[in-house]
């Protein structure tokens, strides 16, 4: 058991991207994943990332019909040439 | 390094190719406004990012009858609007030091730095508000989150907004991301984090 270098909640949450990306080495894995056995907050944290995520993922992102007009003519200028 | 087009992209390009509209009007839907999202990062109002998305998708036209699939076929169309932003902004901020993180990747305080208890403290960088559950999943999944998000993301700074486009919104890698803004794989996950931290965070006090 390792008792010297317990990560702060501050050091975790700066660390959660990495953990999503699962590009922690296997020991700040670790770390990682012990202080979360006992801590609700960064436990909180972690599934509201997750959940962040998923959010983000059920955004839809428009061109702005104008540009979409321009992109269209632009497409039928070069078809045409 | 060889690498395949998925079937997918195969016959997207083919129809470019081939001038089929259908191809156009699909790629340009899927990708379009991620790609104004990249121009933003590079230069400084709405307009010119239009226009450089324009150009870019001229010069994707004008190129795809030579892209041989080394890369994806997102991975080249955000690489054609990234560099056509370059060059404009260059052009546009002449002798002004240039760089598209701006600070972003800087010093800015960390991910909710306030919620956590100061060096004086006795636990610190412990929680001193530590978050609370949220209602699941499928509850959160309503419309007007849904709206409140993206609101979010858009008021983010252009490469943290950039980066959470391309991966939380469209699906890329990190590696694709890395590839298509010539960003470094630390950048990269910094700008991620802080553009998911502050979403999220917005969340929080969204769901109070």
């Amino acid at each position: 058991m390792r008792l010297d270098r317990e990560l702060a909640c501050q050091e975790v949450v700066e660390l959660m991207t990495a953990y999503l990306d699962d590009v922690l080495d296997p020991l700040d894995r670790e770390r990682f994943e012990e202080h979360l056995v006992f801590c609700d907050g960064c436990s909180n944290y972690l599934e509201q990332m997750r959940a962040t995520i998923v959010l983000a993922g059920h955004v839809s992102l428009e061109l702005p019909p104008a540009l979409e007009e321009r992109l269209l003519e632009a497409f039928r200028g070069w078809r045409g040439s | 390094m060889e690498q395949v087009l998925s079937p997918e992209d195969e016959r997207l390009v083919d129809g470019l190719r081939a001038g089929d509209e259908s191809a156009f009007v699909a790629l340009m839907r899927m990708y379009g406004a991620g790609m104004l999202r990249v121009a933003l990062m590079y230069v400084s109002s709405r307009a010119v990012a239009e226009e450089v998305v324009q150009e870019a998708w001229v010069g994707v036209l004008r190129g795809i009858g030579r892209f041989e699939g080394r890369s994806s076929l997102k991975t080249w169309l955000y690489r054609i609007v990234a560099n056509t932003a370059k060059t404009r902004g260059l052009r546009e901020a002449r002798s002004v030091p240039f760089s598209a993180l701006g600070d972003e990747t800087g010093d800015e305080p960390a991910a909710d730095a306030d919620r956590f208890l100061g060096s004086g403290e006795r636990f610190p960088g412990h929680w001193s508000v530590p978050p609370q559950s949220w209602a699941p999943e499928g509850q959160l999944l309503g419309q007007e989150t849904l709206e409140m998000v993206a609101r979010e993301i858009d008021r983010l700074p252009p490469a943290q907004r950039a980066v959470i486009t391309m991966r939380d919104i469209q699906g890329f890698t990190s590696e694709e991301v890395c590839n298509s803004l010539d960003l470094s794989e630390t950048n990269q996950r910094v700008l991620l984090h802080r553009a998911r931290a502050k979403v999220r965070s917005a969340l929080e006090e969204y769901m109070r």
